[in-house]
């Protein structure tokens, strides 16, 4: 039996009978690892390394939380500033540049994604904000708003309560009708360009779904533990059929949706999946990162599965050394058994090579 | 610190909007076209919200931007980025508004610090009205239901827009705080206010931008109440034009003939339910007759992502300023007579 440590931050949900205790033993993959193929100049730091994403060229995006994030004094208000930084490596781990300097959206980052024209979108749980970038680094669309002013978080017994969604009797979590989010988490996108944002950390519960000009469509999801309802839907992926794949962090599930949000199925054997990702190719896989403990130092690993659910291995485990994952935040998947990952308490990005064959 | 800092940063307040469809019906369409394109920024720089657009006698654009930092930038006739004015300045920290005046001052408006600053063209500090709040006296604690404090002369709070007569008299909308208008001579003295919070003649509720006219009219965007009212030099009531929504932005083209501009923005909370009744511009005569309106809510060139501030130096060739879109677009009106 495997012990269960809950993440402080999220509410423990119904421990499914089918849980992460797996009938039959879950295989190992072999892998190597590399944590310092990225050479940053001598004054380049990373952070906490909340996102990681490569384009077609095998060029990488770090979206790190870095730097100190401050506040300036108004009158009433408090005006928030920086706290995160983009930067771009080539393919052999050199820095090529760093992109949007001094960016409004730039607080709290959590996922880096490029897309097949090799744009590239942030996602920050600070301001709320998703931007798309293009491939020279400049800015083509933003969702979501930057709250104007930081407020003082008065301690409450009662657990976050939904915002006003538009007058509209939505359930607790659905939000409105719109890009209001409420610390997103990560961002995915189908064929035809339909841009999908999981939403997220804070009270909203909910995936919304906009055109490739960022008009809002729809969004499904709201707080909850049944079909279609979400605890905290941390991580985001899309196959080349258009399914939506949602880490559903807080319920310890992956659940799969058709691109209009109709529930299709959940997969419960792989932990708390923290990241997801669909790797590139005809035969398409599901990474998932389960992160069991909230230090990263007890229990860790990597899933590898099949679009259906079945479970092909496991690799990695918790902690700090080569090999080792502290809190996966995401995960690139672009080529199958060639993986990055980005670790929030190890501020690093590992780049993991995987010896499927070799399995033990 | 950032420890701290995540644990406060939790969502700020979302603002009440009571974003209205305009009145006015059957409202001729303007045709415009949207130059792609037009800000040219160097490789590091990036724009946040377009909070503030103004162009000098020359042409030159001046944007005041919510970025990582409140910043102001000047480009040139051509949009050509030229420089970066107020490195680090006192006053900034949460843009609101950036004028130009007949002398080609900028002057920019911070909500954040409750400052209007005035620079002179070569862009030096000339003057300031306000004072930013001390940083040792900590913050002043929201209370619910408290009625508002009695405005001081010399102290905004969250002061919104300014505009100037022909003497040189400096007028500021106050703004998110206050509910007044507030007249200043060419050195800063106080000289006389208007307005207090509510709903009637000469009451205020979110005077959210101005602009004046050659007479030295003062005609105030009343954003909450759905309406422009104008003021006369001495800051008498003189009209109220409720048709056309809540403005958000307005502005008055100089000439022998003066247009006014008014924004219906579409609201900047992202709701789609504000999409078809909000989003856009009206073109106006200064008694108030609407010639035709423009533009439409959208992410794309040439719709509108919540104006935030217009430039209407040449009344067919305007600047918009957007906060959910981060840009300025420049804005080419076509010919609004019927013969073609």
């Amino acid at each position: 039996m495997l012990r269960w440590l809950c993440l402080g931050a999220v509410v423990a949900a119904l421990l499914t009978p089918d849980g992460f205790q797996a009938q039959a033993p879950v295989p190992e993959i072999a892998f190597d690892a590399s944590a310092d193929f990225l050479k940053l100049p001598s004054d380049v730091y990373l952070g906490e390394v909340a996102g990681v994403a490569t384009n077609s060229r095998g060029e990488l995006f770090v979206y790190t939380r870095t730097g100190n994030p401050t506040v300036g004094l108004g009158n009433s208000r408090l005006f928030s500033h920086g706290g995160g930084r983009l930067f771009e490596f080539d393919r052999g781990g050199g820095l090529v540049r760093e992109i949007g300097q001094g960016l409004y959206a730039f607080l709290a980052p959590h996922a880096v994604r490029v897309d097949a024209q090799d744009n590239i979108w942030i996602v920050d749980e600070g301001s709320n904000q998703v931007v798309k970038f293009n491939a020279d680094g400049r800015v083509l669309m933003i969702l979501g708003r930057k709250p104007e002013a930081v407020t003082i978080r008065v301690p409450s017994p009662s657990p976050p309560s939904s915002p006003a969604s538009g007058g509209s009797a939505a359930a607790p979590g659905a939000g409105g009708a719109g890009d209001q989010f409420i610390r997103p988490s990560d961002v995915a996108f189908d064929g035809e360009g339909n841009i999908f944002v999981a939403d997220g950390h804070g009270a909203n519960a909910r995936i919304a779904k906009f055109d490739r000009d960022g008009r809002f469509l729809l969004s499904w999801g709201s707080r909850g533990t049944g079909p279609g309802q979400f605890n905290v839907p941390h991580s985001i992926a899309t196959d080349t059929r258009g399914n939506v794949y949602v880490a559903d962090q807080g319920n310890k599930r992956i659940q799969i949706f058709d691109g209009k949000g109709g529930f299709k199925s959940q997969i419960t054997d792989v932990g708390v999946p923290q990241a997801v990702c669909v790797s590139g190719g005809p035969h398409q896989y599901l990474y998932s990162s389960h992160a069991g403990d909230k230090y990263g130092m007890d229990d860790a690993a990597i899933f590898k599965l099949e679009l259906d659910g079945r479970v092909v291995g496991k690799f990695g485990a918790a902690g700090k050394q080569l090999k080792q994952f502290g809190l996966v935040n995401t995960i690139d998947c672009r080529t199958e058994n060639n993986l990055y990952v980005g670790e929030l308490t190890n501020w690093r990005v590992q780049k993991l090579t995987l010896r499927p064959s070799q399995a033990r | 610190m950032k420890a701290v800092f995540l644990l406060v940063a939790v969502l700020a307040a979302h603002p009440v909007f009571g974003q209205t469809k305009a009145k006015a019906q059957n409202v001729p369409e303007i045709a415009y076209d949207s130059v792609p394109g037009f800000l040219k920024l160097p490789a590091t720089l990036y724009l946040g919200e377009g909070i503030g657009v103004a162009t000098n006698s020359k042409g030159h654009v001046f944007v005041y931007t919510r970025s990582g930092d409140t910043r102001l930038f000047e480009f040139d006739q051509n949009g050509n980025f030229v420089r970066e004015i107020g490195q680090g300045l006192y006053g900034f920290e949460f843009a609101h508004a950036v004028r130009v005046d007949r002398d080609d001052n900028i002057w920019a408006v911070d909500e954040g610090t409750n400052m209007v600053i005035k620079f002179t063209p070569d862009s030096r500090v000339a003057l300031v009205l306000g004072r930013r709040p001390e940083p040792v006296e900590g913050l002043v604690a929201a209370t619910p239901g408290a009625p508002d404090p009695e405005p001081e002369p010399y102290v905004f709070s969250r002061p919104t827009d300014v505009g100037f007569d022909a003497a040189g008299n400096i007028f500021v909308t106050d703004g998110y705080g206050n509910s007044r208008v507030v007249k200043f001579d060419k050195n800063g003295r106080f000289l006389k206010q208007v307005g207090t919070k509510g709903n009637q003649r000469g009451q205020l509720n979110l005077p959210h931008t101005m602009a004046m006219d050659a007479n030295g009219n003062v005609y105030v965007g009343d954003r909450s109440n759905a309406r422009v009212q104008v003021f006369d030099n001495d800051l008498n009531f003189k009209a109220i034009y409720d048709n056309v929504g809540n403005p958000w932005a307005v502005c008055i083209s100089p000439g022998p003939h003066q247009y006014l501009f008014v924004s219906n923005s579409i609201p900047d909370n992202g709701l789609a339910q504000y999409r078809d009744i909000t989003g856009e511009i009206y073109k106006m005569e200064l008694d108030g007759t609407i010639l035709g309106k423009f533009g439409k809510p959208g992410k794309q060139l040439g719709e509108f992502s919540t104006v935030h501030e217009i430039d209407c130096r040449n009344p067919n060739e305007l600047f918009v300023a957007e906060i959910t879109a981060w840009r300025v677009q420049k804005i080419l009106l076509r010919a609004t007579s019927p013969a073609r």
